[in-house]
């Protein structure tokens, strides 16, 4: 074997077993790296009332509704499961019913989570609003995990609701 | 190419004639792309104008990783064939990373305020690309910190070559654990995510960024060239006088 062999041997071998490692690291500490959980993760970890942590999801077709005193109920589902949010603030402009959205907030007693931040997820789809328009005419937007079910007027709307 | 650029005297030449024509490549390409980026690509349908952050947000994301794993394979190179410009390729490549990492990371934290509701979240995505900032730090820490060239580009290598695992984790971080941060939209099952009105200027965005990267690494490998011939020079007088 020559030289340049030798060192290349080391190299794969070292970067392999780094990698081994890293990934077994990786592995464990999954369940702390995940940013948040979604409904059915939420309950096959049987969390506990009074936890802290991130709920994901989309936001349920007709559960959005405006409350007394300000407080916005809305359902967070995985289109598995499904668990009823409770918030009082500002809604991020792309809230709407079909999106995407990360609650961070406590498990109630009840089972209702109240979040007292609401950040919006967008998905990785980039169009012209004429491309959703045409798409929407054709009935090609019917799946509500794909897009927002209403579009930039959606948000409109839902910012009208909140104010 | 490989072996004839081993020399550095034919580097410097190549590096000379090839400089005007790549400079010019990257004013046209990157001035058309940025025009269509930030002029002619329509709105997007949920983000608006926002979406033109994406124009550059992605170039740099793509080149700050792309970067770093040229890195990687340079110090092996030299490591493995000792090729006297691995080495000097990596460093010269460092601060332009560094640079399109720290782009990438304010154009996204930019861009996460309106679409997201917040600057910044720790999530695997946002987290790995942080830990690719500091990699790079690191980096360019140990060329200043270790005198004796041959130790930096040891310690230096070591650096590149374990950091480089960082650069898979960043890519899948969206695939493997839940993240605020959206899955790739251009390298993905069933094809870009993207409306050709938006991609088609994207993909001019990643090539004009692209050369832009390459003449700013090819500028400093040659300074590096230059900096290890006066370094050279100036041990050979102190020993003449010694």
């Amino acid at each position: 074997m020559t030289r340049k062999q030798q060192r290349l041997i080391l190299i794969l071998s070292a970067m392999a077993f780094l990698s081994l490692a890293v990934g077994l690291i990786l592995y464990a500490l999954r369940d702390t790296i995940v940013f948040f959980y979604t409904p059915t993760e939420m309950a096959e970890k049987n969390v506990q009332p009074g936890t802290r942590l991130r709920l994901g999801g989309l936001v349920e077709k007709g559960s959005f509704r405006q409350g007394e005193n300000g407080i916005i109920h809305f359902a967070v589902t995985d289109t598995n499961k499904s668990v009823k949010v409770t918030y009082k603030g500002v809604l991020p402009d792309l809230f709407r019913e079909g999106q995407g959205v990360v609650a961070e907030g406590v498990l109630q007693p009840d089972g209702t989570f109240k979040a007292d931040t609401v950040l919006a997820k967008h998905d990785e789809k980039y169009m012209p609003r004429e491309v959703a328009d045409s798409l929407k005419k054709q009935g090609l937007w019917k799946h509500a995990k794909d897009y927002g079910e209403y579009g930039a007027d959606g948000a409109k709307a839902g910012k009208e609701l909140t104010q | 190419m490989f072996n004839y650029l081993a020399n550095p005297t034919r580097f410097l030449r190549l590096q000379k004639a090839v400089q005007p024509w790549l400079i010019a490549a990257t004013v046209l390409v990157l001035g058309y792309g940025l025009y269509l980026g930030l002029f002619v690509a329509p709105p997007d349908y949920q983000q608006g104008e926002t979406v033109r952050i994406m124009f550059i947000h992605v170039p740099a994301s793509i080149l700050a990783m792309g970067i770093y794993v040229f890195m990687a394979i340079a110090h092996a190179v030299g490591f493995i064939f000792r090729h006297p410009l691995a080495d000097a390729a990596a460093k010269a490549a460092a601060p332009v990373g560094a640079v399109f990492t720290f782009i990438s990371l304010a154009t996204g934290s930019l861009w996460g305020k309106p679409m997201w509701g917040t600057w910044w979240v720790w999530d695997a995505r946002l987290t790995s690309m942080f830990v690719l900032f500091l990699l790079y730090l690191g980096y360019i820490a140990v060329w200043q910190a270790v005198e004796e060239p041959h130790r930096a580009s040891r310690i230096a290598g070591i650096v590149a070559l374990v950091g480089v695992i960082n650069v898979p984790i960043i890519k899948f971080s969206v695939e493997w654990w839940n993240t605020l941060h959206q899955p790739s939209s251009l390298l993905r099952k069933g094809g870009p995510a993207i409306d050709p009105t938006i991609l088609t200027p994207l993909l001019w965005c990643i090539a004009g960024f692209a050369l832009l990267a390459a003449v700013l690494v090819l500028h400093a490998l040659r300074a590096e060239v230059l900096a290890r011939r006066v370094r050279q020079m100036e041990l050979a007088q102190v020993g003449r006088a010694g």
